[in-house]
């Protein structure tokens, strides 16, 4: 273990440079939220992940952004294990009806002012899995949506370029240099 | 298959189902053939309805030692029919949830609770009859575990840490698990639906979406299915180029799972690397195939697309790179001891009972069944490369973890064999319609993965997918009793199932 711990310090992180948010997930934020509420949720974010009926694929991805080449939290954004700490619901997945009413409560526990992303294309409008019994469809079917982050699944640099849209006020400060 | 050749050749063999034979069996021969599994002489390897113009259900068989494969297919004209899950319990979750989609009534059955459907979806009997009902969720009666001191804590379906939804009932005496039971279909898509009526092409995107980390295995088990159906064969560099792909899925996961184990035991140094080597692989593949997680790229008659240009090379600097790195963490794993004394000994499932379960995969092969369906009944390219398939028999966290780092081995050389013999000519043949039946098999990282077709032409008339979780699932029931509550996150880790997968 000693070797592997000494070989980090000596090696190049490997971390990379961060993305700029992505255009289109600015100005979507911009017509959805006031500024009252960007301020209030300030510069750290803590992130709830609600997967609510997805296949697997949208998780593995977002998995990926807490490796070493994204470190999701240098920008100050974290997973945390109880939508009551939450700022921010990431939400997969076409909503099963099975699922409908434990997106819902998950939402209804986390405290306002709050954000809900809408992660991969099955969550923007329930992709491949529209029109199946067993599907309401997209997130804003249930529950309103502020942000999309389209792909199937959105790759990490995707779903890191529009959560830093959610960000950018004060993107500048928060994104340090490698 | 000369166990079950007697009973099955009392039936009458199906025209245009490839390439393993359907019987349609008297109710006598059904029933003996599940009294034969049951006692242990052939394996459950899929049951499932069908509710076309003949209502029947179908019952897939393996034989182990030969790779013998064939289909039971009763008619159901009342609806019914007698129980597998009375004779064999591994049966019972696919029965109730024949019963729950398809509306045929397993008769004799042990348990007949629904099983997927909650009572949200505004039908009954989706891939049967159809009827529309009023939505009337009802309370779901949990197995009682009855004793002084025990108390219950019910987890999910919505988990601590971004994984699938599931409900898990723990019945727990102080810190120990006396009962587990797993309440899954939370991510019930209906999928199977969706895919009667729809073309080929929608079909596989549908297959290649069941579940995620599986997307490969997903799609080359359906592209066996539909083209033994149509009596093709994908050429020979297309099915080189799957194996390529299935074994850097393989290579993905099980990186992946290494280190979320070890995690879960709080040991995060072991995530942190090995989430760089599982990076340092989608991120190849990505450069290779053009997508990360390779969705897409199999389809029935060949692949989407050949292999990129430089592919060759970005693979043997990736296989350079874990040859490195890997070997270090694997030491760094197996001198330990503070991880090994989470991992080992913990969550144990029983030589038994994976047999009687057939349970595939590292689950499988950490407690003794060294199945994998690359070697039987065997598919290409496999049956010219040289590999072999790791089996130990602890059964623990620990074992399931060494499986896993021999697979990686493994697959780390497979993938140099099938860089170094690749063959060339073109990547697809053009699918012509057929009106055949087909099964398909795949090896997936997590175990075997089961696909049936009947076509029409070309779109599906009914496809049935089998996840290797079916068989898992109940084990880990089983795995977690005696343990603390606290330990079940690693256990369940080390199983890692497919909820999406199961639920369809
Ligand atoms: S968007 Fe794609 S990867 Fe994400 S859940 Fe849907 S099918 Fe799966």
């Amino acid at each position: 273990m000693r070797r592997t711990l000494f070989e980090s310090l000596t090696r190049r992180p490997l971390t990379e440079t961060p993305p700029t948010a992505d255009n289109a997930a600015l100005a979507e934020l911009a017509a959805s939220l006031d500024r009252a509420a960007r301020q209030r949720l300030g510069r750290s974010l803590a992130i709830r992940e609600v997967d609510a009926g997805s296949c697997n694929g949208c998780e593995l991805e977002i998995h990926a952004l807490n490796n070493a080449f994204y470190d999701l939290e240098r920008f100050g954004l974290r997973f945390v294990a109880s939508p009551r700490h939450a700022d921010v619901l990431l939400v997969t997945g076409p909503v099963t009806r099975n699922m409908r009413e434990a997106l819902e409560r998950t939402f209804n526990a986390t405290p306002e002012p709050k954000w809900v992303v809408a992660v991969g294309r099955c969550a923007a409008d329930g992709g491949v899995f529209a029109g199946s019994y067993a599907v309401v469809g997209g997130v804003d079917a249930v529950i309103p949506a502020d942000l999309h982050i389209a792909g199937c699944p959105p790759t990490p640099l995707q779903l890191l370029q529009g959560l830093l849209a959610l960000l950018a006020p004060r993107r500048d400060r928060v994104a340090p240099q490698p | 298959m000369p166990v079950l050749a007697d009973i099955l050749a009392q039936g009458q063999r199906v025209v245009g189902h490839r390439p393993w034979p359907r019987y349609q069996v008297t109710p006598e021969a059904w029933n003996q053939a599940a009294s034969a599994i049951a006692a242990g002489r052939a394996s459950l390897f899929g049951l499932w309805g069908d509710t076309g113009a003949a209502p029947m259900v179908n019952m897939a068989i393996i034989e182990e030692s030969s790779g013998d494969i064939a289909v039971a297919s009763l008619a159901c004209p009342m609806r019914k029919f007698p129980s597998v899950g009375a004779l064999h319990p591994p049966a019972i979750r696919l029965e109730r949830a024949i019963h729950s989609l398809c509306g045929l009534e397993p008769v004799g059955a042990p348990d007949t609770r629904p099983w997927l459907d909650f009572g949200f979806w505004n039908v009954k009997h989706p891939l049967g009859e159809c009827a529309p009902v009023a939505a009337a969720p009802g309370a779901y009666a949990f197995l009682p575990a009855e004793g002084a001191a025990l108390h219950q804590i019910p987890v999910g379906p919505v988990h601590a840490g971004t994984i699938e939804p599931g409900h898990f009932r723990f019945t727990a005496s102080g810190e120990t698990v006396v009962r587990l039971e797993e309440r899954l279909g939370y991510v019930h898509k209906g999928i199977e639906s969706l895919m009667a009526g729809a073309t080929i092409e929608r079909a596989a995107q549908l297959a290649a979406r069941a579940s995620g980390d599986s997307t490969v295995a997903y799609g080359i088990a359906f592209a066996h299915a539909v083209e033994a159906a149509l009596g093709i064969e994908a050429p020979a560099r297309a099915r080189y180029v799957r194996a390529l792909m299935a074994e850097l899925e393989r290579l993905a996961n099980h990186l992946g799972d290494i280190g979320a184990i070890c995690n879960d035991a709080a040991f995060a140094l072991m995530q942190a690397h090995c989430a760089v080597l599982r990076e340092e692989v989608l991120r190849a593949a990505a450069r290779s195939f053009g997508h990360r997680l390779m969705m897409d790229r199999v389809v029935p008659g060949g692949v989407a697309a050949d292999l990129h240009a430089d592919g060759p090379n970005v693979i043997r600097a990736l296989l350079q790179d874990i040859r490195l790195r890997f070997p270090r963490l694997v030491e760094l794993y197996d001198n330990t001891a503070s991880l090994q004394d989470r991992t080992a000994a913990a969550g144990v499932v029983s030589v038994d009972l994976v047999r009687r379960f057939a349970a595939s995969g590292y689950i499988g092969r950490a407690s003794g069944r060294g199945f994998d369906a690359r070697k039987t009944p065997g598919y290409a390219p496999y049956d010219r490369l040289d590999f072999t398939v790791p089996v130990l028999t602890e059964g623990d966290v620990d074992a399931r973890i060494w499986i896993r780092v021999r697979e990686v081995e493994q697959s780390l050389q497979l993938i140099e064999q099938i860089l170094a013999t690749l063959p060339g000519g073109p990547v697809a043949t053009a699918l012509e319609g057929g009106d055949g039946e087909g099964l398909g098999l795949a090896e997936g990282f997590r175990g075997d993965v089961l696909a049936w077709v009947r076509l029409d032409g070309l779109s599906v008339v009914r496809c049935h997918l089998r996840d290797p979780s079916w068989f898992q699932w109940p084990l880990l029931e089983s795995a977690v009793e005696g343990n603390i509550v606290a330990d079940f996150p690693l256990c369940n880790k080390s199983f890692n199932c497919s909820y999406s997968g199961h639920d369809l």
